[in-house]
């Protein structure tokens, strides 16, 4: 089952989203229902585990383990289905908090950090990959052991601290990382444009005090894109 | 030649699988995928430093819940190889892969829809056996999402190293514009993004302001004292 929940997003789609996904992962699960897969109650359980569902692909662990809790429990199916349905909005947001808005871009900037002070490609990659799948793998272990030991009771467990407070705590570590990281990773890329750095930490502030006012319109990725197309045709037509 | 652009579609198939579908273990992330790309063709440290570039950008675009964002895995993977196969990194030779590198990732990012679209439509035509608890049709279904995720980012990765290698060495050989001037552009441009990101995510919270200023204090400082 932890295999399989690396694979949760497998058939993501904006119908069902990770519904196909979940009923995917407790699949082994339905196995040990009475009668095996051939049974009415395998096929019940498999049928109302594989419909729509939505939570954030590392979080979704929990709610795999409880599922998978109270089919073998046998508790009855509308109680299970209300039991779902109230798992995926928690799961959702919890998640998008702590991972990608905090998380994700704390290894990152810290990674650039290690990248601007001059480390090499190893220790570049093992910071990232190390940092960020240390929490990433314990938070799917750590899910599916909590739904399956909670069952339908996982919500007592969901109110962990690293849950409710982790976003609170890592949002501000990630912003110190991004404010050191930043200038560092400047420094290695810019190469032979060091001669107009002032020209460059000003035109940064103005590029991004231009892309936080258009935010909602245009994504700064966008603009990149077009300032750059931009610089080749200048360079290559003129 | 056959041999590196085979290995470069085989790491763009699999690190493009890795944005969504399987593992999501960030190896997709521009730092890992372009450093992974150049490493391929004997250059990890120009990858690394198109992968650095890259994801000041990438920042902007972090993969929440249904938003439809850049596929940065194959794209960063075209990135560090185009600009670890430049003869010799000549003055625009980091802008060209950083374009090449953002116009595959947008062009990734519409692949994605459309794969999840036809996810659905895949599913839509199982209803039936889903509805029937069918455990052939659960895995064949998810089977088909993974491979056909892979053969996304396969195709995605070889169609733009066919068509950014040409433009790549014939702009090059045109290019005019100063070193310096082509290198500052570039990454004042990467560092707006990030700084624009960087506010969106964290100028909700007053210690994280402070502390993303205190950061850039301690980070020029180290700078003034290298």
């Amino acid at each position: 089952m932890l295999l399989r929940l690396l694979a949760v997003q497998g058939t993501w789609n904006y119908e069902t989203m990770i519904g196909n996904g979940i009923g995917f992962c407790i699949e082994p699960a339905l196995r040990l229902l009475p009668g095996g897969v051939h049974s009415p109650e395998f096929k019940a359980a498999l049928a109302r585990q594989s419909k729509y569902f939505n939570a954030h692909p590392y979080l979704a662990s929990v709610a795999v383990g409880s599922l998978a809790r109270v089919e073998l429990d046998g508790e009855p199916p509308d109680r299970i289905e209300r039991f779902r349905t109230a798992l995926a909005g928690p799961l959702g947001s919890v998640g998008d908090r702590l991972i990608w808005a905090g998380w994700l871009p704390l290894c990152s900037f810290l990674s650039l950090a290690v990248f601007g002070l001059g480390g090499g490609a190893a220790a570049v990659l093992l910071t990232f990959i190390g940092s960020y799948n240390a929490a990433h793998l314990t938070l799917r272990v750590w899910g599916l052991r909590t739904g399956w030991n909670h069952g339908m009771h996982v919500a007592h467990a969901l109110a962990n601290p690293v849950l409710r407070r982790g976003p609170d705590v890592i949002a501000p570590l990630a912003a110190f990382a991004a404010g050191l990281g930043a200038p560092l990773a400047l420094m290695r890329i810019i190469g032979p444009g060091r001669a107009l750095l002032s020209l460059v930490i000003a035109g940064t502030g103005l590029g991004s005090l231009l892309i936080v006012r258009l935010q909602g319109r245009v994504e700064g990725w966008r603009l990149a894109l077009g300032v750059l197309a931009a610089l080749v045709l200048f360079s290559v037509a003129r | 030649m056959i041999t590196g652009l085979l290995a470069v579609t085989l790491l763009g198939a699999v690190l493009g699988l890795d944005t969504v579908s399987f593992p999501q273990a960030m190896l997709s992330r521009p730092l890992v995928a372009a450093t992974l790309g150049g490493t391929l063709l004997g250059s990890p440290l120009s990858g690394l430093l198109i992968g650095a570039t890259l994801e000041l950008i990438a920042l902007e675009t972090l993969p929440f819940g249904a938003s439809r964002y850049p596929e940065w895995g194959s794209a960063s993977v075209v990135g560090g190889a185009l600009f670890a196969s430049s003869p010799s990194p000549g003055p625009g030779a980091m802008t060209l892969a950083l374009l090449a590198a953002l116009a595959t990732a947008w062009v990734g990012g519409w692949t994605m829809i459309k794969l999840r679209q036809r996810n659905a439509k895949w599913a839509k035509k199982s209803q039936s056996a889903l509805d029937a608890g069918s455990r052939g049709a659960v895995i064949g279904l998810q089977l088909k999402g993974l491979t056909g995720d892979l053969v996304r980012g396969a195709l995605l990765t070889a169609a733009a190293v066919a068509a950014f290698v040409p433009l790549n060495e014939a702009s090059l050989a045109l290019w005019t514009v100063d070193a310096r001037v082509s290198r500052a552009v570039t990454v004042g441009v990467a560092m707006s993004v990030a700084v624009g990101a960087a506010w969106k995510l964290f100028h909700g919270s007053i210690a994280a302001r402070f502390l993303f200023v205190a950061g850039l204090g301690l980070g020029f400082t180290v700078l003034v004292l290298r």
